[in-house]
C-alpha cells in the first residue's frame, strides 16, 4: 500500500506540473486557456520531431522547445488573447477552446493519427528505478517529474513575490489601468505572463511525451487532469496546485484499487467532493470556488 | 518654457463630455490648485494629463513635447505621477510591495522606501501587512508615497488629504512643502480652499467641464472662488465660450 | 452615558485583534435612540473597526453588542440591519453592473424588506433626499467617488434605519456640497434616526454631532460634550496637532 501512495504522489507531480499553466494564466490573466492540454501536445509533437528527425535528445529539445513555447505564448497573448479580451470576459474562452481544436486538427494533418512517446529518445530513464528502504521501487523518471513541479511551483512563487517583474504581474492582475499609472507596461507584463504560462506547458508537454504515449487528441484528457488539480487546490495558489495534483493521483490510485476501472472515476470523484465542498462552505457559489479576486472596476 | 501645457482638451466618458475645451499651462516648480464641484471634470483632467484616459482632442504639452498619445506607464518614465482618486491601491499586495511598484519607472532620485515610512511614520509598523487591510488613511499614506517613488517632476494629486486625520493633513502638507522647493511641479485637487489657496501659486477653479476662473492665488478670495462653482463668477480668458 | 432605559446601542468589553495587531482594546460604549454622535479619531484608531464590530461585518475578539435590548453579538450584519442597524462604508462598495437607483432598489426591497412599489418609492426617496435622482440610471462603477460615497448613504437609508451608523462620508465635499450633506443629516435627525458618524473634517461634523468620542490606538480618549472634546489636551496633541502651520 504504501509503495502505492509513494507513486500516487509522484504522479501528483506531473498532474501539478500540467496544471501549473493553467492555474498561472487564470490567476495571473483571468482566462480560461482551454488550448492547454493541446499546447502541452504540441511541445511534445515538437520535441519527438526533434528526437526522429535529427536526433536531439528531448532534453535538449527543451532548448529550443521552451524558447519556442515562450515566444508563443508572447504572441498568443498580444494578438489574440488581448483583442478577444476586450469583447468580453466570454470571448477569450471561446478563443481558446477554438484554437484547441485548431492545433489538434493541424497536429493530426502533419503527424496522423499514430501514437508517438518520447520514451524511446530518453535510454533507461524511462524504465529506470531506484530502491527505496521498504522494498519500494520508483522510477527515476517520476522522481525528475515531481522535483521539476517543486522547483518550478518554488521558481514561480519567488519570481511573483521577490522580483521587480513579478510584482508588474501580479499588479497588472490586479487592475491594470492602475499599475500603468505607477509605471508598468500592462500589456508586456500580459504578455510576459502568457510566455512564462507557456514555458511550464511546453515542460509538461515534454513530461507527458515521456511518460506516456500521445496522438493529435490527447490534449483534452490532459486538460481535464489539470484542470481538476488546479480546482482541488484551489486554482490560483501555486503550491495549492502541487496539493491538487497529489490528491488527483492519489484518488486516481485508490480508485484504481477498488476496480481495475476505476483509476479515471477515482480522481473524478475526488474532484467532485472537493468541488461540493467549496461550494457549500464558501458561501459564494461559483465565485469562491475559484477564489477569484474582484477586479477593481476604473 | 511651461512645464506642461493643455491645449483645448476635450474627454469623453461615452456620451458624455467631462472635459471640454480646457486650455492653461503651468511652469516648472509652480503650483496649481484645481478646485471645482463635484463631477466638474476634475479627476477627467488630472486622469487624461497622466495619460489613464485618451482625450478626444486637444494636446496635452510635457516640455514642449506632444505627449497626447503616450501611454500613461511611459509618463510615469517622463516625470509625470498620478496620486488617484480613491487611493486605487493594489489590496492584495503588501505597503512595501505597493510602494516599490512606484520605482517601476526607474527614474533617478532620492524617494525610497525608507524615506516614506519615515514621511508617513504610521506606516511603519504595516509595512508587510496586505493593503486591503489597512485604515482609511493608511492607504491615502501609501498611495502617496507610492507616486513618491516614481521621483516625479509633476505630481498630480487627486484629493489628497481624503481621509487624514488633521495631524496627518498638516504633515502631508509640511511634506508638500518640502517637494515644492526641492523644485516639483503640483498639480493638486483639494476642496479645503484655505488649504488651496496658501499652497498653490496659481488657481483654476472648473464648472462642468470648462475653466470658470483662473487666476494667480494671491489676492484671490474664498468668496470669489466659491461663486466661481457656480458659475456666477464671470467667466475668464481661460475657458472655451459654450 | 447616564444609563437610561432609552439606550438603543451599548457595547461591552470589546477587544478585537487581527493576528497580534491589537485595534480594539477594551471599548465601552453606549448610546442613546435619538442621539447623534460623531467619532474622531488619528489614521489607524480603529474607528471603522470599531463601526466594523456594531455593525456585525465581523465578530468582536471579546466583549459583547446590544441592540434595542438583545444581545446581537452573534447576529451577522444582514440581520442587525433588518433590526433597523445600518452602516455605510469607507470605501464605497456599490453592487457594479447596477444602475444607481438599482443599487438603492435592491437595498429597500431586501434590506428592508419593502415590496415592490413601496420599495421603489423607497429607492426614489433616498435617492432625492441625497441629491442623486440626476444620477439614478447610471451604472454604479461609473459614478465619481463623491457620487460613490452619496450612493452608500441613499442605499443605507433606503433601508429604512433606526441607527445609522457613517464612515467618513463628508470628505472631498465643496463647501456647498458640505452643507447640503449636512441638511440631509438634519432631515434623518428630525425624522429620530440615530447618528454615530466618523468623519475627519471636523467641522461639518460638529454641525451635527451632540456628543463627540475621540478615539486612539483602540481606546476612547475622550468622550462627551463636543466643544470640550475638542479642547481635550490629550486630543489636540493625538488628532487635531497645531493646525496649519
Ligand atoms: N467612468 C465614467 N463613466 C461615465 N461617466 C463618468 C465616468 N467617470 C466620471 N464620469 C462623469 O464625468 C463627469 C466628471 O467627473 P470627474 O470625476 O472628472 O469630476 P470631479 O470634478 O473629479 O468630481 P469629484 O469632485 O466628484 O471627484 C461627471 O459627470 C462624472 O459623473
Ligand atoms: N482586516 C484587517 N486585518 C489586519 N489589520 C487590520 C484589518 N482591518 C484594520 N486593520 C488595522 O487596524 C487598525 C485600525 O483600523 P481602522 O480601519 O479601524 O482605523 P480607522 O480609525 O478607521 O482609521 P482611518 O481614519 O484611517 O480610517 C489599522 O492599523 C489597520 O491597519
Ligand atoms: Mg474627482
Ligand atoms: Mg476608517
Amino acid at each position: 500500500m504504501s509503495n502505492q501512495i509513494v507513486q500516487g504522489i509522484l504522479l501528483g507531480g506531473y498532474y501539478a506540473l500540467i496544471a501549473c499553466g493553467l492555474s498561472f494564466m487564470f490567476s495571473v490573466m483571468r482566462i480560461i486557456n482551454l488550448a492547454h492540454g493541446s499546447l502541452a501536445v504540441f511541445s511534445a509533437y515538437a520535441l519527438w520531431w526533434l528526437a526522429s528527425r535529427f536526433h536531439i535528445s528531448p532534453f535538449v529539445g527543451l532548448l529550443i522547445v521552451l524558447p519556442l513555447m515562450a515566444a508563443i505564448g508572447w504572441v498568443l497573448q498580444r494578438f489574440l488573447l488581448e483583442r478577444s479580451a476586450r469583447g468580453g470576459a466570454l470571448l477569450p474562452i471561446l478563443t481558446t477552446f477554438g484554437l484547441a481544436i485548431v492545433i489538434d486538427n493541424a497536429l493530426f494533418e502533419q503527424f496522423g493519427a499514430d501514437t508517438r512517446s518520447l520514451a524511446p529518445y530518453i535510454g533507461s530513464l524511462s524504465y529506470d528505478s531506484w530502491e527505496w528502504p521498504g522494498s519500494i521501487y520508483v522510477g527515476k523518471l517520476a522522481v525528475i517529474m515531481f522535483a521539476a513541479a517543486v522547483v518550478m511551483l518554488g521558481g514561480l512563487q519567488l519570481f511573483l513575490t521577490r522580483t521587480r517583474l513579478g510584482r508588474s504581474i501580479r499588479a497588472t492582475s490586479e487592475d491594470p489601468d492602475t499599475a500603468g499609472l505607477v509605471g508598468v507596461d500592462a500589456r508586456r507584463a500580459s504578455a510576459l505572463a502568457a510566455a512564462i504560462a507557456m514555458v511550464t506547458v511546453g515542460l509538461a508537454g515534454a513530461f507527458l511525451g515521456m511518460r506516456a504515449t500521445f496522438d493529435p487528441y490527447t490534449g483534452a484528457p490532459q486538460l481535464l487532469f489539470a484542470f481538476e488539480a488546479a480546482v482541488i487546490g484551489g486554482a490560483g495558489s501555486l503550491w495549492g496546485t502541487l496539493l491538487g495534483g497529489i490528491v488527483l493521483a492519489l484518488a486516481q490510485t485508490l480508485g484504481a484499487q477498488v476496480h481495475p476501472q476505476g483509476f479515471l472515476i477515482g480522481g473524478h470523484v475526488a474532484f467532485l467532493i472537493v468541488l461540493f465542498i467549496r461550494l457549500s462552505t464558501s458561501g459564494l457559489g461559483l465565485r469562491g470556488l475559484v477564489r477569484l479576486p474582484a477586479r477593481k472596476t476604473t | 518654457m511651461s512645464l506642461l501645457a493643455v491645449e483645448n482638451l476635450v474627454v469623453r466618458h461615452g456620451l458624455l463630455q467631462a472635459v471640454r475645451g480646457v486650455s492653461f499651462s503651468i511652469e516648472r516648480g509652480e503650483t496649481l490648485a484645481l478646485v471645482g464641484a463635484n463631477g466638474a471634470g476634475k479627476t477627467t483632467l488630472l486622469r487624461a494629463i497622466a495619460g489613464a484616459h485618451q482625450p478626444t482632442a486637444g494636446r496635452v504639452l510635457l516640455d514642449g513635447a506632444d505627449i497626447t498619445g503616450v501611454p500613461s506607464h511611459k509618463r510615469v518614465g517622463m516625470g509625470v505621477a498620478l496620486v488617484p482618486e480613491g487611493r486605487k491601491l493594489f489590496v492584495q499586495m503588501t505597503v512595501e510591495e505597493n510602494l516599490l511598484l512606484g520605482k517601476t519607472a526607474g527614474r533617478p532620485g532620492d524617494w525610497s522606501v525608507e524615506r516614506v515610512l519615515d514621511t508617513f511614520p504610521n506606516l511603519k509598523p504595516r509595512r508587510h501587512a496586505k493593503t486591503g487591510h489597512l485604515s482609511g488613511g493608511e492607504q491615502q499614506a501609501t498611495a502617496i508615497g507610492r507616486a513618491l517613488m516614481s521621483n516625479p517632476e509633476l505630481l498630480l494629486l487627486d484629493e489628497v488629504s481624503l481621509g487624514l486625520s488633521p495631524l496627518v493633513v498638516d504633515r502631508v502638507y509640511a511634506s508638500l512643502q518640502g517637494l515644492i522647493s526641492s523644485g516639483t511641479t503640483i498639480i493638486l485637487v483639494e476642496q479645503d480652499l484655505n488649504r488651496a489657496l496658501s499652497v498653490s501659486d496659481k488657481v483654476i477653479c472648473m464648472l462642468e467641464g470648462r475653466v470658470a476662473l483662473e487666476g494667480p492665488s494671491k489676492g484671490m478670495s474664498r468668496d470669489e472662488v466659491t461663486k466661481a462653482y457656480f458659475g456666477l463668477h464671470r467667466k475668464s480668458a481661460g475657458s472655451v465660450p459654450a | 452615558m447616564d444609563g437610561s432605559a432609552n439606550v438603543i446601542l451599548s457595547a461591552a468589553g470589546i477587544h478585537k485583534r487581527f493576528g497580534a495587531l491589537v485595534v480594539l482594546d477594551d471599548i465601552d460604549f453606549a448610546m442613546n435612540a435619538d442621539e447623534a454622535i460623531g467619532i474622531v479619531g488619528p489614521n489607524g484608531a480603529g474607528k471603522t473597526t470599531l463601526l466594523s464590530v456594531l455593525s456585525g461585518a465581523f465578530p468582536p475578539s471579546a466583549g459583547t453588542v446590544a441592540f434595542r435590548d438583545g444581545d446581537v453579538t452573534a447576529l451577522p450584519a444582514t440581520a442587525r440591519c433588518r433590526l433597523g442597524l445600518v452602516r455605510t462604508h469607507q470605501v464605497p462598495k456599490p453592487f457594479s453592473g447596477m444602475t444607481t437607483f438599482e443599487n438603492v432598489f435592491v437595498a429597500a426591497s431586501h434590506g428592508a424588506g419593502l415590496g415592490r412599489d413601496e420599495a421603489y418609492e423607497e429607492a426614489l426617496a433616498s435617492l432625492k433626499l441625497c441629491g442623486m435622482l440626476g444620477v439614478a440610471n447610471r451604472r454604479a462603477e461609473t459614478l465619481g467617488l463623491l457620487d460613490r460615497k452619496r450612493l452608500e448613504l441613499a442605499r443605507a437609508l433606503a433601508v429604512r434605519p433606526t441607527l445609522l451608523l457613517l464612515d467618513e462620508i463628508g470628505g472631498g465635499l465643496t463647501d456647498g456640497e458640505a452643507s447640503e450633506l449636512v441638511d440631509t443629516i438634519k432631515e434623518l435627525r428630525r425624522r429620530k434616526i440615530g447618528i454615530v458618524w466618523i468623519e475627519h473634517i471636523v467641522h461639518i461634523l460638529l454641525q451635527v454631532a451632540e456628543r463627540l468620542i475621540c478615539m486612539d490606538a483602540g481606546k476612547i480618549i475622550a468622550d462627551g460634550e463636543p466643544q470640550t472634546v475638542m479642547a481635550d489636551p490629550e486630543v489636540v496633541r493625538a488628532y487635531l496637532g497645531g493646525g496649519p502651520k
